[in-house]
């Protein structure tokens, strides 16, 4: 009954959706207000009704209700809560019903917060959010319904992926999703901007704090995805350029770059087009990732549920959304003009220079991976392309980007004087070799690519705090009136600054782990030592046990330094899934701000209880981990900016005035 | 119309070009692509085994002893191959067929450890470093896996991970088949 209710609140969804495009498009073309007035209501009554159905679904996979297929596929009486609840979206149906529901949360959110858009924009970015959710809505119950009823109803269940079993991927797609779906707003807009036939700074303003939150997002779910291959699939390495990795990176650089370039629209009036543009292609790079990861055109590691008659229909969404938009663009687009002049040495400059070295990041990737699908389109045989080809090409690309990052902040808009600016950053000029020097001492010369890395993370992070402490002046006033300007600065300056810092962290960390990595692969017996790095690991042998829905053979090290003091005890686990008959290992991590000790057991080797072991020495892996957090603590410290709940006065008092008169 | 106008419409074309692409790649689901080399003769190759796995390698001559061969392509750092390996396991103690291992370019080490937590049934497993062998049989991506009669000519073709529902639909009745 609960489950025929969910299922009913989904078409309910549906149906308000196809009102909430016809209504408030069409009202705001005709200027009917009460049709445009519509669209808040409803957009608040679809997330309520998918809100529902989502409830409905994850009721039947707590009570284990295996008459639903979904659930009988993927779950288990004996599967801890926790993972009754990932197991929803642990899965394509089910990740696609929370697609939707971040989907419409996002509208019910501009519908509560928008208070002071205009009406007629208020009703176009609903509407079109709308037309977007009624293409996902017919996805879900045409092609795949979480739903769909099994009978007779087995006795249990198949159980979830055990790798999927694990905390950090329990909340890994929601935080995804509110990034990749957060960045329909911003293509909301974009559309509704070009139907209004009018961008201005305003928009630049409004659109902002969606794109940021979104990119907050999108920045942490990368990062947990990151980790989760980290310590999950036991090699110690955190990024494989595969596709489905691709999938999330590429329009995380689209977004970025429309980040900053939503700012010029918003400072300097001018570039209109290519942020509109920018905000179309983000959100459908988002989509194009859907597409790549559950169509099955690209093989990949993250392609353990595919089917290519769903692909049909993504692909069909696809042309509809993102062609449709493109022609919209390709007709609207010329007539917007653009009123500021530009200046190579600015603020806008630097921020025009990021855009341009971000979109070819961008396109880079993408070409990438795409690359072996028109290779074989084209009938010019089969490749793959790995990781040489992105290090190659991606890297390059980064250094002159990091570069003129620790500058542009310290330029003013429309005109700059860049050697005053350098002049500023001496300091960063002194820091950057040191940092090298550093690195070269602390771990050997042995990197290129590391030591570079470190130099960069110097520069940039040195550059971000002299450019925060030119905006509080210390020195020039007393520390009091120093910290009563700290605490006055405006959010989005401090969200800049800790995006910024987290960036040259992670760098850092990414230096460190992928420069100067040490392992070691052994058959060890009890009593067996072995120095990794700077530590010494003495294998004290295994106990074998039982866990909720697995067994497991537990090993276990204890770790000295190098003065003989005892460190820490490591403990990796090797488990094994009956259901699914399926090993998984868990890496034992002992996590230290030097770098990480991080320990996997193998199975056994031959006599005398003898283990296989892996133990690894990983170099600031957590710096990129905290960088990423600050990240997205940044983005969040920047969606508090009280502009964004001002809004902008001018415009605000026009749609008053609109709003004031009566339908005609 | 304008060259202003023109710049406009370059995205709207890319995007054309981009969903034929894809288009096209659907229809070539690489799963269900049938292999250039499918009733054609294994091409011929000698691979030594993984370096302290202590096997005699590989080569086409095994390929041609009057039993159907199963070849599975893989390596450590699939991620899919690891979730498919449950699976060649079971086929291999089934006993219906010889299954052999391509291990591609992969470090010897790490695929070592790999069979050694996973389980080691192949029957014997040529270690393809440089990935030349693996191309000359048509080969997509890892994981892959073949099935060759036992005069050593490609029957079948798999590519991505092989499921247990593959096996019992799939896999098994194709070697009975051939075995028949």
């Amino acid at each position: 009954m609960i489950v025929e209710f969910g299922h009913l609140a989904l078409v309910m969804a549906l149906c308000l959706s196809l009102a909430q495009a016809f209504f408030p498009l069409v009202g705001a073309a005709r200027g009917i207000l009460p049709w445009m007035r519509f669209a808040g209501p409803a957009a608040v009554a679809q997330f309520v009704c998918v809100a529902a159905s989502f409830a409905c679904l994850t009721h039947a996979f707590v009570v284990s209700d295996f008459s639903v297929a979904l659930v009988y596929v993927n779950s288990h009486t004996d599967k801890p809560l926790i993972y009754r609840f990932s197991g929803v979206w642990g899965n394509h149906e089910g990740s696609l019903l929370l697609w939707i529901m971040i989907l419409t949360a996002f509208g019910c959110a501009v519908a509560l917060f928008g208070r002071n858009l205009p009406p007629t924009l208020k009703a176009r970015v609903l509407g079109v959010q709308s037309l977007i959710a009624t293409g996902f809505y017919l996805f879900s119950l045409l092609t795949s319904n979480p739903f769909a009823r099994l009978f007779p109803p087995p006795l249990n269940g198949r159980d979830l992926n055990p790798l999927l079993q694990d905390p950090g991927l329990a909340i890994h797609p929601p935080m995804l999703y509110l990034g990749y779906v957060g960045f329909s707003m911003a293509f909301s807009f974009a559309i509704a901007a070009l139907l209004e036939g009018r961008v201005d700074a305003a928009w630049g303003r409004w659109v902002r704090p969606w794109t940021l939150a979104a990119w907050g997002f999108l920045t942490g779910g990368i990062a947990l995805g990151s980790w989760w291959a980290y310590y999950e699939l036991g090699w110690g390495g955190w990024w494989f350029w595969d596709p489905v990795e691709n999938a999330s990176f590429i329009p995380w650089l689209a977004g970025t770059a429309l980040l900053h370039s939503a700012t010029i629209v918003e400072k300097r009036d001018t570039l209109k087009g290519w942020t509109i543009f920018l905000a179309i292609v983000t959100f459908s790079l988002s989509l194009l990732g859907t597409f790549l990861v559950r169509s099955g055109v690209l093989t990949s590691v993250h392609a353990f549920a595919t089917d290519p008659a769903r692909g049909v229909f993504i692909l069909a969404l696809l042309v509809v959304v993102i062609g449709g938009s493109l022609i919209l663009f390709a007709w609207k687009g010329p007539a917007l003009r653009n009123t500021g002049v530009f200046q190579p040495v600015s603020r806008e400059g630097s921020l025009l220079f990021n855009n341009l070295m971000m979109t070819t990041a961008a396109a880079t990737v993408l070409l990438g991976t795409l690359y072996p699908l028109f290779l074989d389109a084209l009938n010019a045989g089969k490749i793959s392309v790995g990781p040489p080809f992105f290090n190659q090409t991606f890297i390059p690309l980064m250094v002159p980007m990091i570069l003129a990052m620790a500058i542009g902040p310290m330029l003013g808009w429309k005109r700059a004087d860049l050697w005053a600016a350098l002049h500023k950053l001496r300091l960063a000029l002194v820091v950057a070799p040191v940092a090298v020097v550093l690195g070269w001492v602390a771990h050997g010369a042995g990197s290129l690519p590391g030591l570079l890395g470190f130099g960069l993370a110097g520069w940039l992070g040195a550059a971000c705090l002299i450019e925060f402490a030119h905006r509080i002046k210390p020195g020039h006033r007393s520390l009091g009136a120093s910290l009563r300007r700290m605490a006055r600065l405006p959010r989005a300056n401090w969200g800049m600054t800790l995006g910024h810092l987290g960036l040259a962290i992670a760098i850092a960390g990414m230096a460190g782990a992928g420069g100067w990595k040490i392992e070691a692969f052994q058959s060890m017996k009890p009593g067996d030592s072995l120095t990794v790095g700077p530590y010494t690991y003495t294998f004290e042998g295994v106990v074998e046990g039982t866990g909720p829905n697995y067994f497991y053979t537990r090993g276990s090290f204890s770790v000295e330094d190098r003065d003989g003091r005892p460190f820490a005890t490591l403990e990796p686990e090797n488990r094994r899934y009956p259901v699914r008959a399926m090993p998984t290992t868990e890496a034992a991590i002992h996590t230290t701000w030097r770098g990480d000790l991080y320990a996997v057991l193998g199975g056994p080797d031959g006599n005398e209880g003898a283990y296989v072991t892996r133990l690894y020495w990983n170099p600031l892996v957590v710096w990129m981990w905290f960088g990423a957090g600050l990240m997205s603590f940044g983005a969040l410290v920047g969606l508090t900016d009280r502009r964004y709940r001002v809004g902008v006065p001018t415009r605000r008092h026009r749609g008053r005035v609109v709003s004031a008169q009566p339908a005609e | 119309m304008n060259a202003q106008r023109l710049i406009f419409l370059v995205p709207v074309v890319a995007f054309i070009v981009l969903v034929a692409c894809l288009g096209v790649g659907l229809t070539r689901d690489p799963s269900v692509l049938p292999s250039a080399l499918i009733d054609r003769p294994a091409p011929d190759f000698v691979l030594t085994d993984i370096k302290g796995r202590n096997g005699p390698g590989f080569s086409t001559a095994d390929l041609r002893q009057g039993r159907v061969s199963v070849v599975n392509v893989f390596a450590s750092w699939c991620l899919p191959c690891r979730a498919e390996h449950p699976v060649i396991n079971r086929l291999a103690t089934m006993g219906i067929a010889d299954v052999y291992g391509l291990n591609y370019k992969d470090a010897d080490s790490d695929a070592r450890a790999w069979l050694a937590q996973l389980g080691d049934s192949y029957t014997a497993v040529g270690a393809d470093r440089s990935g030349r062998v693996v191309i000359d049989w048509g080969f997509y991506g890892v994981p892959e896996t073949f099935i060759v009669d036992g005069r050593g000519v490609v029957r079948y073709r798999h590519v991505g991970p092989l499921t247990n529902d593959l096996l019992r639909t799939t896999i098994v009745p194709v070697i009975e088949a051939l075995s028949s």
